[in-house]
């Protein structure tokens, strides 16, 4: 029943799912920094910056990230010469230019859940910690910070997942992750729904436990009002 | 300005923030001066490339019809997607343990799901077992899986509506002696629906975006697909993603602004309950506090 998996050597299936994870925890690190620097930008006393953070959020939020996946790939590699570092590596290329797409997109998403959780802790909170004495860093890193990272971590959790299935939008400019060896493999074989379960298995299986563990942990840290 | 993260600022402070305000612009200047000048060296700019925009023939040979297609699978998808939502969603919520289980069982399966996974199967299961004539194909393929996805997005949208409504209400339907049927489509129902408006509509934006999957992966003729079209006409690659995406961010960001207006209208109005349901709400609902064992599962409609 499963003898067809061995006619496919380059990518396996277990090889296509790693380039998913891989695509997953790369485009993760990276939109979790950016976020947060845009964030930062969009709760900063300089107007330019918070004009900057709300229009970039706006923008990007807004475009498919198929569009902006596929213009990685068409617009900036091809015209700006943007190539990550691979000019010559087809494969290479593709998966830098789909985290760095995965990147700008998703970064828009973790910006509005840090500043969702920063906007959660009232500001009678930083107004008695002033009171007391304390200073800005120490209000920062005592009081306002502790508070809002516990309440964003449902909302992070879920962009988490989200960007887990965005990945596969990778496939558009030819990275060899999940999505496009199931295309590749039903267009092929004839068992469609045999495959089709295979791959929704995947992903069920990289979605359901981060959903679980990171529901379980933002539950347990909640900060009750 | 005032918040929990800065107090108003004295005359050290602004003098700091005026500091940051002129290296951020410089920063930005200098990322806008490269782009200008990349676009400059590529003969980017040239009028030639810009100018089909403005001549009737690209829009109404490519844009307006790629656009058409666009809506017009975004509308399929909703039209259908929402009763199966509300069927699923109220499924899901029923006393019945054999309704309940397999209901949360098909939500959280297609939630979990790339969209794009449940396109290309659809595709392929319409080869091969219907006679659907393959120009209309992508259509089908494009909506089922949205269908799918979304019904099932939908499905918890509805429950959120009806779970955000206060207990008194189900309680004076029973007190009044009305069914469990009659209390939920003639109590809960109706309020639950305008709660969950705006969730709705903002929900619409999600499906707009993702119809360009099918564009890339199935042929679909939708807004990306005919601009590539397009660009391989007129040789205007960065023009066009440019048009197409401020297309779609004008369509979508209308449709946000109507989402959060909606939502503060509803919060304002005096005859509802008060329970609205933003769009950010959504995910906040936890399969444990309705009685069911499944976990939170694939959140996050992004």
């Amino acid at each position: 029943m499963f003898d067809f998996l061995s006619d496919y050597d380059d990518p396996t299936l277990l090889g296509a799912f790693w380039v998913t994870v891989q695509l997953t925890v790369l485009s993760a690190i990276g939109s979790l920094i950016w976020g947060t620097l845009l964030a930062a930008m969009r709760v900063s006393p300089v107007p330019l910056m918070r004009g900057f953070g709300t229009a970039y959020v706006n923008i990007v939020r807004n475009i498919p990230l198929t569009v902006i996946i596929v213009f990685t790939s068409l617009g900036l590699a091809n015209i700006f010469g943007v190539t990550m570092g691979a000019p010559d590596d087809f494969e290479a290329k593709a998966f830098r230019l789909a985290v760095l797409g995965l990147v700008a997109y998703t970064a828009a998403f973790v910006c509005e859940a840090i500043r969702s959780g920063i906007n959660t802790v009232p500001v009678g909170q930083a107004e008695a910690a002033r009171a007391i004495g304390l200073s800005f860093s120490q209000i920062l890193r005592l009081i306002v910070l502790p508070q809002a990272f516990r309440s964003v971590i449902g909302p992070l959790a879920n962009v988490l997942i989200a960007l887990t299935k965005n990945t596969t939008v990778a496939a558009a400019i030819g990275v060899a992750e999940a999505a496009l060896l199931m295309k590749e493999m039903i267009e092929n074989e004839a068992q469609t729904v045999l495959i089709g379960a295979i791959f929704a298995f995947g992903f069920v299986v990289l979605t359901l436990p981060t959903g679980l563990f990171l529901g379980w942990l933002s539950k347990r840290l909640a900060v009750k009002r | 300005m005032t918040s929990v993260l800065y107090d108003a600022p004295g005359p050290r402070a602004k003098r700091r923030n005026v500091l940051f305000s002129v290296l951020f612009f410089v920063l930005l200047a200098l990322l806008l001066w490269w782009i200008w000048q990349t676009l400059d060296d590529k003969g980017q700019l040239e009028w030639a490339l810009w100018k089909p925009f403005t001549t009737s023939e690209a829009w109404t040979t490519y844009l307006l019809p790629g656009l058409a297609d666009t809506l017009k699978a975004a509308a399929l998808s909703m039209v259908i997607a929402l009763p199966l939502g509300a069927v699923l969603g109220i499924a899901r919520m029923s006393d019945h343990r054999w309704v309940r289980i397999p209901a949360g069982a098909v939500v959280e399966f297609f939630r979990a799901i790339p969209v794009l996974l449940l396109m290309l199967f659809a595709n392929e299961f319409y080869v091969r077992s219907t006679g659907i004539p393959s120009d209309e194909r992508p259509l089908y393929a494009v909506v089922t899986g949205l269908v799918l996805y979304n019904a099932s997005v939908l499905a918890e949208i509805v429950r959120a509506g009806i779970l955000s409504l206060p207990k008194g209400q189900s309680e004076a339907a029973m007190a009044i002696g009305l069914r469990k049927s009659q209390t939920m489509s003639s109590i809960l129902l109706p309020q639950a629906v305008t709660a969950m408006l705006p969730a709705i509509v903002s929900q619409l934006v999600v499906i707009v975006k993702d119809t360009a999957l099918g564009g890339v992966m199935l042929g679909f003729t939708e807004l990306l697909n005919t601009r590539s079209t397009l660009a391989a006409n007129y040789a205007n690659v960065v023009p066009s993603f440019i048009v197409v995406a401020v297309i779609f961010i004008v369509l979508n960001f209308i449709l946000t602004s109507f989402a959060s207006w909606l939502e503060r209208r509803l919060r304002r109005s005096k005859r509802s309950t008060g329970a609205v349901l933003g769009a950010d709400k959504v995910d906040d609902v936890n399969a444990a506090e309705v009685g069911g064992s499944y976990g939170t599962g694939a959140g996050g409609s992004i």
